[in-house]
């Protein structure tokens, strides 16, 4: 068999990659079929571009965060609102989707977003991308790593089960919160989708119980104070599905 | 919303998809430079040549973007690029992925961020050869001698020490 120019490394990815106009891709063709070794090679590059889309092509059908979504009010920007703002607190019922600028805040920095939002959004960031350590201790070990966590908060800590809403617990770790410990407990929905519950003791003085909500560059928290505890809830979720977990999260724990 | 912003969002996902490989998996990093791209598209949309792939001019605008990204990475410090440790203990947290798939995502981020791109654009986009050289602004011999680097390195990592390893996709 001869072909009108030798089958290059550059015929061969062209191939894979369906780039060959047809008379050359029939000659790569017959090429391959009397040499077992470059078609094996063009095997394993299939093999690679399967992998790559067995590992990314999930996200194309993730739901698109907000943020990425172009506003309403002008339409020939995307919204800036979240970047000059930083993080946006809503109050705590729907207001936002009544009158948006009328109901954002500037962050100012108050104590519950210094010491529980920011660095429960900051944890979740770290964490939830994780891919090999995504949680110190497994929920396998649930009893002792409730045990840990409560011993070190000094408090009564609980892994609440979210079973029921789609979320298994994953396990949780131990963090230095900006003055004390704090825990965190991760979730885990059937399409990878994670959330966090971030637990810490108070500094602040005003213990309200309502919840509150902020949301930064696609990622929501739902926090809110009970006894001692302060409480946010991360995830990428839309504000009304963080909300439903949150209550579950609530009724478990009060 | 105009058309033309309708055309842009509709390849958001593709766009999402792409910033999450490159940025290794990083999904808010990822969005970050997502939205950076949509917000220099959008301010520049009387840019674009009406007519011209649109897809191919979004890709060039995200990856000067990621260009200056990683300058400016290369300048600070670096914390990022530490190499995740070989042992497995953290195998039991990530059942949900194969073995091979690991492997190959953990190659994938060991690619220099030109390599990266160009395995990304030609083998997740499937963007012809010659459309990656305009996007990167690279001859296309340069995009085929990196291609095949890249590719023989990922190859490398799914092949070798588990030649028997079972794909288990989702």
């Amino acid at each position: 068999m001869t072909y009108r120019t030798p089958v290059t490394d550059a015929d061969l990815h062209a191939y894979v990659d369906d780039q060959l106009e047809a008379g050359r891709r029939r000659e790569v063709e017959d090429y391959l079929h009397a040499h077992a070794q470059a078609a094996a090679r063009v095997e394993e590059y299939r093999r690679v571009n399967a992998g790559l889309r067995a590992l990314y092509d999930p996200v194309l059908g993730e739901p698109v965060p907000a943020a990425l979504r172009p506003a309403r009010r002008d339409p020939r920007r995307w919204p800036r609102v979240a970047a000059v703002a930083g993080w946006l607190l809503l109050g705590g019922v729907g207001g936002w989707l009544l009158h948006p600028a009328a109901t954002v805040v500037t962050l100012a920095e108050g104590p519950m977003q210094r010491h529980l939002v920011q660095p429960a959004a900051f944890a979740h960031r770290i964490y939830a991308a994780e891919i090999r350590h995504p949680v110190e201790v497994g929920a396998r070990d649930e009893p002792h790593l409730v045990a840990w966590l409560s011993r070190r908060l000094h408090t009564d800590i609980k892994a609440p089960a979210l079973d029921a809403q789609g979320y298994i617990l994953m396990g949780g770790r131990l963090l230095p919160s900006t003055d004390r410990m704090a825990a965190q407990f991760m979730y885990e929905r059937a399409d990878g989708l994670r959330v966090t519950l971030y637990i810490r003791q108070g500094v602040w003085k005003n213990e309200e119980t309502a919840f509150r909500f902020a949301s930064r560059d696609g990622v929501g928290v739902f926090y809110w104070i009970d006894g001692p505890l302060g409480y946010a809830l991360v995830g990428e979720l839309d504000r009304g599905e963080l909300s439903a977990l949150s209550e579950a999260v609530h009724r478990q724990l009060h | 919303m105009s058309g033309l912003e309708q055309q842009v969002v509709e390849h958001i996902p593709r766009l999402r998809r792409y910033a999450r490989a490159l940025l290794r998996g990083d999904a808010l990093a990822a969005d970050d430079l997502v939205q950076d791209c949509l917000e220099r598209a959008l301010g520049r949309m009387h840019r674009w040549r009406r007519g011209s792939d649109l897809r191919a001019w979004l890709f060039t605008i995200m990856h000067n973007l990621y260009v200056n990204q990683v300058r400016r990475a290369a300048n600070g410090p670096r914390f990022v690029d530490w190499p995740e440790p070989d042992d497995a203990s953290g195998a039991a947290a990530d059942a949900d992925i194969g073995l091979a798939l690991r492997d190959l995502e953990r190659a994938l981020a060991a690619l220099s961020p030109d390599q990266r791109e160009i395995v990304l654009l030609v083998s997740l986009e499937g963007l012809r050869y010659q459309q990656v050289a305009a996007i990167l602004g690279i001859p296309e011999g340069t995009v085929m001698s990196r291609l095949s680097r890249a590719r023989e390195q990922l190859r490398a990592a799914l092949t070798q020490g588990r030649p028997n390893t079972l794909w288990r996709v989702k």
